[in-house]
C-alpha cells in the first residue's frame, strides 16, 4: 500500500480531532475541582464521591442496566430467529411483510416508534413501567441483531448442518451443536449491539415508561437541560469508560478468534 | 414421519415467533397511529375521541373520523415549515458529514493495512458511547462562556462571546458530530475494496490525481456515498434530541413539534398526524434510493 501523503495524514487528524475533542475536554473536566466549567481549579476527584451520593441517579443506572439485558436478551433471540427465517426458509407466506416489518424499526424515528408503541399500550390498558419499555426496546433492536446474525449466516457452510441431519441429528440438536456454535460471535455482537441501543435511548422510553420506572439517560436529559455540572460529566466519564473497556474487549476477543480460526 | 413432522412444526415456529412478536408490536401499533390520526382530540381519559365502542357501532365510529388533522398540518404554517425546516437541516447534516467523512474514509482505506482495523474501531468507538453524552459535550463547548469562547480567547481573539449555542449553527455541529460514524463505515467499506490498480491504470494513461479521482475513484464510490447519506438523512430528519438541546426557538424541527403536541398540549391525535405525513416524507426518498439502486442493478 503506498504511504499516506500530506493531504490525507491531514484528513486522519481533522477528522478524529473532530470525534475525539468533545469528549476528551468532557473527561478532563470531571476531574475539576472548581464548579465552573470554564476555570480550571485544580485535579480533583470531588465529583465522582459525590455521584456515589447521587441515589436518583444510582437508581436510574442500575434500572437502565437491568432493563438492557432483558431487552438485548429478548431481542437477540427475535432477531436470531427472524435471521433464521429470512435465510433458511425460503420463501414462505408474507415473507415480504416479514422482511420489510424487521428491517422498518431501523428507518422509523424514534419519536414514530415511541407514539405508537405507547398508544398501544394504552388501548390495551396496561401499566406501563419496566416491561412496556422492555418491549419497547426489544421491538427496536430486533433489526439490528437481525442484520448481524443475517450476514453471518450468509457466509456459512450449508454442508455442515446436512452432515449432521445425514448423521441423524434432529433439526434442533442441528441447530444446537452446528449452527449455533459457529454464528456465536454474531449473536454475542447482536447482544451488545442491542444491549447498547437499549442503555441509550432517550427518546422511546420517555413514551413508553410509567411512573417510577425512570432510566439513566431519562435522568441525565433531565439535568442536562437544567444545565452543565461537573457531575454529569463524572457520569459520563464512568460511562465512556465502561464502552470503551467493552468495546475493546470485543474487539481483541474477535480478533484472537479470527487467528485461531484462520 | 414423525421427523419430518417435528421438523415442519420447528420451521414454523423459527418464523412465527418472530412473526407474530412484529404484528404485535410494530404493525398493530402502526395501525392504532394511522386510526388516531383521523380522530380529534376531546378533554377525556384517554384525550380523543371517538372511542372505539364494538362493531355494533361501527358505522358511527367511522362517521367521528375525519380528515382535520391533516388539514390543520397543510394550513399552520408553523407545520409544514418544520417539516421543510427538518428537510433542510438533514441536507446540510449530510453535506457537512460528507465532506468530513469522504476525506476521513478515503484516508482509512489508503493507509496501511495493520493500521485499517484499529482505524475503523476508532471510528466505531465514539458511537458506542451514549448519544446524549456526545450532545451534552458540545453544550459544554459552545454556551456563552464555554470552553470555545476560552480557547479564543487564550488565543487572542478578545471580544463578544460568540452565543452558538442555541442556534442552526449548533444543532449541525451536534448533527454531524453525532451521525460522522454512519457517513464514514459504507464509504470506507466501499473505499477499501477499490481496486487500485484502476488508479495506476488511469495514471499511465495521463490523468492528474484529480482527473483519476473524479473519473475513477468518485463513480465507484457512489454506493458508499449513497448508503452513506441515507443513513445519515433518514434518522436525522426525525430527530429530537440534538434540536431541543443545542437549538433554539429558531430551530423547531418535526420530531420536537410532534413531542410537545403529544407531552405539552396532550394532542394525540394531532402528533399521530404529524408521525403519519412525517413517515411518507421519509419513505418517499427511500423509494426513490432503491429504485435507482435497481435501474444501476439492471444496467450493469
Amino acid at each position: 500500500m503506498s504511504r499516506l501523503g500530506p493531504g490525507l495524514i491531514l484528513a486522519l487528524i481533522v477528522g478524529f480531532a473532530f470525534l475525539y475533542l468533545p469528549i476528551l475536554t468532557l473527561i478532563a473536566y470531571s476531574f475539576n475541582a472548581s464548579r465552573l466549567v470554564t476555570v480550571w481549579g485544580g485535579f480533583s476527584t470531588h465529583w465522582y464521591g459525590a455521584l456515589l451520593q447521587n441515589g436518583p441517579l444510582l437508581d436510574a443506572a442500575w434500572l437502565s442496566v437491568r432493563l438492557g439485558f432483558v431487552s438485548a436478551t429478548l431481542a437477540t433471540v427475535l432477531g436470531t430467529l427472524a435471521a433464521l427465517a429470512l435465510a433458511r426458509h425460503g420463501r414462505f407466506m408474507g415473507r415480504t411483510l416479514f422482511s420489510g416489518m424487521v428491517l422498518a424499526p431501523l428507518v422509523m424515528p424514534e419519536v414514530v416508534t415511541g407514539l405508537s408503541l405507547l398508544l398501544l399500550f394504552v388501548a390495551a390498558d396496561v401499566e406501563r413501567g419496566f416491561w412496556t419499555v422492555t418491549i419497547a426496546h426489544a421491538t427496536f433492536s430486533l433489526g439490528f441483531a437481525c442484520i448481524v446474525v443475517q450476514s453471518r449466516l450468509a457466509g456459512f457452510d450449508r454442508s455442515l448442518e446436512e452432515a449432521a441431519q445425514d448423521l441423524g441429528a434432529t433439526p434442533f440438536v442441528t441447530f444446537w451443536t452446528v449452527t449455533l456454535p459457529l454464528i456465536w460471535p454474531a449473536v454475542a455482537a447482536a447482544w451488545m449491539l442491542a444491549f447498547t441501543l437499549s442503555l441509550d435511548d432517550l427518546v422511546i422510553a420517555s413514551f413508553t415508561t410509567g411512573p417510577g420506572a425512570t432510566t439513566l439517560p431519562m435522568r441525565l436529559y433531565s439535568a442536562v437541560k437544567l444545565g452543565v455540572s461537573p457531575e454529569i460529566n463524572a457520569a459520563c466519564t464512568i460511562m465512556i469508560g465502561a464502552v470503551a473497556v467493552v468495546v475493546i474487549a470485543a474487539s481483541l476477543l474477535l480478533k484472537r478468534e479470527q487467528l485461531a480460526g484462520s | 414421519m414423525s421427523a419430518v413432522a417435528s421438523m415442519q412444526r420447528l420451521r414454523r415456529l423459527v418464523v412465527a415467533v418472530p412473526y407474530l412478536w412484529l404484528a404485535l408490536f410494530f404493525l398493530t401499533p402502526f395501525a392504532i397511529v394511522l386510526r388516531m390520526a383521523f380522530s380529534q382530540a376531546a378533554t377525556a381519559l384517554p384525550p380523543y375521541a371517538p372511542h372505539w365502542e364494538g362493531l355494533a357501532q361501527l358505522g358511527e365510529f367511522l362517521s367521528q373520523l375525519d380528515l382535520a388533522n391533516f388539514s390543520l398540518l397543510g394550513d399552520d404554517a408553523l407545520y409544514w415549515q418544520s417539516y421543510l425546516y427538518s428537510l433542510r437541516v438533514a441536507a446540510l447534516t449530510t453535506v457537512f458529514a460528507l465532506a468530513i467523512g469522504y476525506p476521513l474514509a478515503y484516508a482509512m482505506a489508503s493507509a496501511p493495512a495493520r493500521w485499517r482495523g484499529l482505524l475503523l474501531v476508532f471510528v466505531i468507538l465514539p458511537f458506542w458511547t451514549s448519544f446524549l453524552i456526545r450532545v451534552y459535550a458540545w453544550i459544554g463547548i459552545l454556551r456563552p462562556e464555554g470552553l470555545l469562547d476560552a480557547a479564543l480567547g487564550l488565543l487572542g481573539f478578545e471580544g463578544e462571546p460568540l452565543r452558538l449555542l442555541n442556534t442552526e449553527t449548533a444543532v449541525l455541529l451536534g448533527m454531524v458530530y453525532s451521525y460522522l460514524p454512519f457517513m464514514v463505515l459504507p464509504l470506507f467499506a466501499t473505499l477499501e475494496k477499490l481496486d487500485r490498480g484502476l488508479l495506476e491504470a488511469a495514471a499511465d494513461l495521463g490523468a492528474t490525481p484529480i482527473t483519476a479521482f473524479l473519473t475513477v475513484t468518485l463513480p465507484l464510490s457512489l454506493p458508499g456515498i449513497l448508503a452513506g447519506s441515507a443513513l445519515v438523512f433518514i434518522p436525522a430528519v426525525g430527530e429530537f434530541v440534538i434540536p431541543d438541546l443545542l437549538g433554539g426557538p429558531d430551530t423547531v424541527m418535526i420530531g420536537k413539534v410532534l413531542w410537545s403536541e403529544f407531552f405539552s398540549n396532550r394532542d394525540w391525535p394531532l402528533a399521530s398526524a404529524v408521525a403519519v405525513v412525517l413517515l411518507v416524507v421519509l419513505v418517499l426518498p427511500l423509494v426513490l434510493l432503491q429504485r435507482a439502486r435497481l435501474s444501476r442493478e439492471m444496467a450493469a
